[in-house]
C-alpha cells in the first residue's frame, strides 16, 4: 500500500479522476438541455382521454402529454382528492395541454393516472397553432369560404392546405406591409416632426420651411392612406376563409382562418414526416419573433441582439484592451504604480456583475446618454433618445465587464514574444511605436484573441448588468432595419439569456415556458458556443502565421 | 597556437594607433558603462578602421557583446545602463543628445546571436527596413530583395520561395536572411554579435565566408568566443578581459605575437 502511494498512481487516478468528473457534467449539461429543449419540437401525439374526476363524473379531454409526475399518494389527499379503491403509496399524475384556451380556466391541467378511464390516440386528431390563444385540439370538420362549406368529400385535407397556403400568404404580405412601409412611413413622419421641432428651437421655422413640411408631411400621410387601404384590404381578403373544429366537448367551433398558423396531425404521421416537422419547428424557433408574450413562436429578435451585442461589445472592448495592455507592458515604467493599476486590473474582474449594471446606468445612460440628448437630440426632448437605456450602453458596459480579460491576456501575449525579434526591429532602425505595431502586435494577435474568447464567452452569458442597462422583454424593432441609419444604437434590444429568464419566471403561463426555457438556453449554449469557435478558428489561423521558432 | 587564415592576408596591416580620418569609421574614446553600480566597461578607446573586419575575442562576461552594443546604442533599452565617454562615428559623437537613434540604427545595422526573421515572408523580411522609410515603389524593393539575398549568399536558395514563411528556412538560411535584412538599408556598419554560435559548421563557414566579402562595402565588427573564427575572418582583434581592453591588434600579429601575457593565456586556451 505505501509502496502504491509513492508510486505516484494514486496523484494519476485522482488527477485523471477529476477531469472525467469535469468532462461529465459538462457533457451531463449540454444533452440534459438538448434533450429537453429538442425534444419540444418534435411533434408529440395527441391524446383523446376519458376521465373521471372525483365525483365520478367522466369527461373527454384532447391534448399533448407534456410531463408526468411520480407523487405520494399523502399529497393527492392533502389537496382534498381521495382515490377509492388505490391502495398504492405512491401515484402518478400527468400534465396534459388541453389547449382550447376560449373554453377551458387553464390550457394545461393535471390528470392522474389512476382516473383516466380510457387513453387512446385516433387519427385525425388536428393540432391548430393560433397566432391568438394558443393551441387549438380537435377533428377538423369542415373548410368554409365566407360561411359556405368549400369541401366536397374527401378533400378535405387539400382544401385545407390549400386554404392555409393561401391566407399565409396574405398575412405574410400584410405582415411586410405593416413592418417594412408603414413602418418607415411613421419613421420619416416622426422625422418630420422632429426636424419641425429643431427648426422652432432655433427659431428658423419660417413660413416657406413650414409650408414645405406641411407639404411632405401631407404626402407621406397620402401614402400611409393608400397602404393603410391596401393592407385592410388585405386583411378582409384573409378573413374570407374559416375552418371548423370539433372539439373536446363535441361542438362545433368556427375558428378564423387568419388567425391559424398551422394545422397539423401528428397522430397521422410517419417517423419521416415527423422528423421533418421537426426541423421546420426548430427552423421557425430561430427564424421567428416571438408570439404571446413570449410563451409561443421563435427567439429570432434575441438571438440577433445577442449576437449583435456581443459583435459591438468585441468592436469596442478590443482596441480598448489592446492599447491599454500596450501601455502598461510597453510604456510605463516598472514601478509600484504600474504594479498597483495592474492589480487593480485584474481585480476589476472580481467585481459582481450587477455593479457594472449600475454604473452603466448611472454613468453611460443618464450622465453620457442624458447629455448626448441635450446637445444633439435637443428637438426630442422629453422623451430621450440616448439617455435612455439601449443596445449601445449594454455594448460599453458589458466591454467594461470584459477589459480586465483582454488587457490580462493581451498583456500575457507580449510578455511571450521573444527580445530578440524586438531587438532585431529595432536594429533595422525602427522606432519602438514602428516595432510595436509592425511586429509585436501582429505577433500578440493570437492571445489577444484568446483574451477576446474569454470575453465574449463571459459577455454573451452575462444578464444581470444588461437588464439595467438595455434589454427588454419584447423589442418592437431590431437595432438594425432599413430606415437611415440603419444602426439604431440608441434602440433596446431582446438578448437570450435576459428571454430565459423572462420564459421562465415573468411568463402568464409556466408549464407552457418550461420547454422553451430548455430550449432558448440550448440555443443560448449553441450561440456563445458558435462565437468561440469562430474566434478560436480566427486565433488558430493567426497562430499559424505567426509561428515563431520557439512556439 | 592559433593558424591564420592564409586567404585572409590580403589585408595589409594598419597602424591601428595611427589611423587617418579617412580610414577610420568609429573611433571609442574613454568608454566607461555601468549596470547600476557595477561597471562592465572600463575606459576603452580605439579605432575601428573602414572596410575591415574587426573582431572581439574574449573570455564569457568579458564585455565583449556589451561593447558591440553600444556601437548602435542598443544599450539604451537596458534601462539601468549609463555610459561615461564618447563613441566617434565619422567625428559625430553618437551619443550626443540630438542624434536621432533610429537614424543611427539604419547607419549601423545589428545581426544578432539567434536568428531573429520576423513571422512574416522572406520578401517582407527584407524589405522590414525599406518599408519604414516608406518606400512603396515595387520595382525598387524587388531589386533591394533581390541585391540583399545575392549579398548574404542566399539568393538561389529562396529565389522561387520568395513569399514563403521565413521560418520554413533552416537556422544557417536564417541568419543570412537576417544579413539580408540588415544590408537591404545599406548601412555603412555591420556589427555581428556571434552570429554563427548557434549554427552548425557548413552554415558557419558559409557565414564566414559570407563575412569576408561583405567587408568590401561594409566596415564589419564581429564579436566571437571562437577564435579560429576571429583569426580566419577578421583582419584586426580586440582582445578583452574583465571589461577592459587589453590588446588591440592586426589579427596576424595578436594570434602569433601577442604582446600581453593575459593574450598569450587566453589563446593558448590557459583560461577562458
Amino acid at each position: 500500500m505505501k509502496n502504491w502511494f509513492a508510486s505516484g498512481k494514486p496523484w494519476i487516478w485522482m488527477t485523471a479522476g477529476s477531469v472525467s468528473i469535469s468532462l461529465i457534467a459538462v457533457l451531463g449539461l449540454v444533452m440534459m438541455i438538448a434533450w429537453k429543449g429538442l425534444s419540444f419540437f418534435w411533434p408529440a401525439q395527441l391524446h383523446e382521454m376519458q376521465v373521471a374526476n372525483t365525483d365520478g363524473e367522466v369527461s373527454t379531454l384532447i391534448g399533448e402529454i407534456y410531463d408526468s409526475e411520480n407523487i405520494p399518494l399523502s399529497r393527492l389527499s392533502e389537496a382534498g382528492i381521495t382515490l377509492e379503491g388505490y391502495h398504492e403509496d405512491r401515484v402518478t399524475r400527468l400534465l396534459m395541454k388541453i389547449g382550447n384556451r376560449e373554453y377551458v380556466p387553464l390550457d394545461f391541467t393535471w390528470i392522474i393516472k389512476p382516473l383516466i378511464k380510457s387513453d387512446k390516440t385516433p387519427d385525425g386528431l388536428a393540432k391548430v397553432e393560433r397566432s391568438k390563444d394558443g393551441n387549438f385540439y380537435g377533428y377538423v370538420e369542415d373548410v368554409l369560404e365566407n360561411g359556405q362549406s368549400v369541401v366536397n368529400d374527401g378533400n378535405l385535407r387539400a382544401v385545407l392546405a390549400k386554404r392555409i397556403a393561401r391566407v399565409q400568404a396574405l398575412n405574410e404580405q400584410a405582415h411586410e406591409l405593416q413592418t417594412d412601409e408603414i413602418g418607415s412611413i411613421n419613421y420619416e413622419l416622426n422625422e418630420l416632426r422632429l426636424t419641425q421641432r429643431r427648426l422652432e428651437m432655433n427659431n428658423e421655422l419660417t413660413d416657406a420651411a413650414l409650408a414645405e413640411l406641411e407639404h411632405k408631411r401631407e404626402q407621406l400621410h397620402q401614402r400611409y392612406q393608400e397602404l393603410e387601404d391596401k393592407l385592410f384590404e388585405l386583411r378582409d381578403r384573409a378573413k374570407r376563409d374559416a375552418v371548423v373544429i370539433r372539439d373536446f366537448r363535441n361542438k362545433e367551433v368556427t375558428l378564423p382562418m387568419y388567425e391559424v398558423i398551422a394545422i397539423t396531425f401528428p397522430n397521422d404521421m410517419n417517423v419521416l414526416e415527423k422528423a421533418g416537422h421537426f426541423l421546420a419547428q426548430i427552423w421557425g424557433f430561430v427564424s421567428e419573433p416571438p408570439r404571446e408574450a413570449n410563451t409561443e413562436g421563435g427567439v429570432f429578435p434575441a438571438i440577433f441582439g445577442t449576437v449583435f451585442m456581443v459583435l459591438l461589445m468585441s468592436i469596442i472592448v478590443t482596441p480598448f484592451g489592446v492599447v491599454a495592455a500596450i501601455y502598461l507592458h510597453e510604456y510605463a515604467g516598472k514601478n509600484a504604480i504600474t504594479k498597483m493599476i495592474r492589480i487593480a486590473v485584474i481585480n476589476l474582474a472580481g467585481v459582481p456583475s450587477i455593479v457594472y449594471g449600475v454604473f452603466g446606468l448611472g454613468f453611460f445612460v443618464y450622465m453620457v446618454g442624458g447629455s448626448i440628448d441635450q446637445v444633439f437630440y435637443p428637438e426630442a426632448l422629453p422623451s430621450p433618445t440616448f439617455g435612455t437605456p439601449g443596445v449601445l450602453w449594454s455594448a460599453i458596459t458589458l466591454a467594461i465587464l470584459t477589459l480586465p480579460v483582454v488587457i490580462v491576456s493581451t498583456e500575457e501575449g507580449l510578455s511571450r514574444i521573444p527580445s530578440s525579434v524586438r531587438e532585431g526591429s529595432l536594429a533595422l532602425g525602427a522606432t519602438k511605436a514602428e516595432t510595436i505595431w509592425r511586429i509585436i502586435v501582429p505577433m500578440a494577435s493570437p492571445a489577444i484573441m484568446t483574451g477576446l474568447i474569454l470575453a465574449v464567452a463571459r459577455a454573451a452569458g452575462e444578464v444581470a448588468p444588461l437588464m439595467l442597462v438595455g434589454v427588454v422583454k419584447s423589442a418592437p424593432t431590431l437595432p438594425v432595419d432599413g430606415n437611415f441609419p440603419y444602426l439604431h444604437l440608441d434602440r433596446k434590444f431582446m438578448h437570450l439569456g435576459f428571454h430565459i429568464y423572462d420564459v421562465g419566471f415573468q411568463s402568464p403561463n409556466v408549464e407552457a415556458a418550461r420547454p422553451l426555457v430548455y430550449a432558448t438556453s440550448f440555443l443560448l449554449v449553441t450561440v456563445i458556443v458558435g462565437l468561440n469557435l469562430t474566434a478560436i478558428g480566427v486565433r488558430n489561423h493567426l497562430r499559424e502565421k505567426f509561428r515563431t521558432l520557439d512556439q | 597556437m592559433i593558424s591564420v587564415n592564409p586567404t585572409n592576408s590580403s589585408a595589409e596591416p594598419l597602424d591601428l594607433e595611427n589611423l587617418t580620418q579617412e580610414q577610420t569609421t568609429l573611433e571609442i574614446k574613454n568608454l566607461d558603462l555601468f549596470y547600476g553600480e557595477a561597471q562592465a566597461l572600463h575606459d576603452i578607446s580605439m579605432k575601428i578602421p573602414k572596410n575591415r573586419v574587426t573582431a572581439f575575442i574574449g573570455p564569457s562576461g568579458c564585455g565583449k557583446s556589451t561593447l558591440l552594443r553600444c556601437i548602435n546604442r542598443m544599450n539604451d533599452l537596458v534601462e539601468i545602463c549609463r555610459i561615461d565617454g564618447e563613441i566617434l562615428l565619422h567625428d559625430k559623437n553618437i551619443y550626443e543628445r540630438d542624434v536621432d537613434v533610429a537614424a543611427l540604427r539604419r547607419r549601423i545595422g545589428m545581426v544578432f546571436q539567434r536568428p531573429n526573421p520576423f513571422p512574416k515572408s522572406i520578401y517582407e523580411n527584407v524589405v522590414y527596413g525599406l518599408r519604414l522609410q516608406g518606400v512603396k515603389d515595387r520595382r525598387v524593393l524587388d531589386e533591394a530583395v533581390e541585391r540583399s539575398l545575392k549579398g548574404a549568399a542566399l539568393w538561389d536558395e529562396v529565389k522561387d520561395r520568395l513569399n514563403e514563411n521565413a521560418f520554413s528556412l533552416s537556422g544557417g538560411q536564417q541568419q543570412r536572411l537576417v544579413i539580408a535584412r540588415s544590408i537591404a538599408i545599406e548601412p555603412e556598419v555591420l556589427l555581428l554579435d556571434e552570429p554563427t554560435s548557434a549554427l552548425d559548421p557548413i552554415s558557419t563557414l558559409t557565414i564566414e565566408e559570407l563575412i569576408t566579402e561583405l567587408k568590401e562595402k561594409y566596415t564589419v565588427v564581429i564579436v566571437t568566443h571562437n577564435m579560429q573564427q576571429a583569426a580566419r575572418v577578421s583582419d584586426q582583434t580586440a582582445f578583452m578581459y574583465m571589461g577592459k581592453l587589453i590588446e588591440y591588434a592586426d589579427t596576424n600579429a595578436l594570434f602569433t605575437t601577442p604582446a600581453q601575457k593575459q593574450t598569450e593565456d587566453y589563446i593558448t586556451g590557459r583560461y577562458g
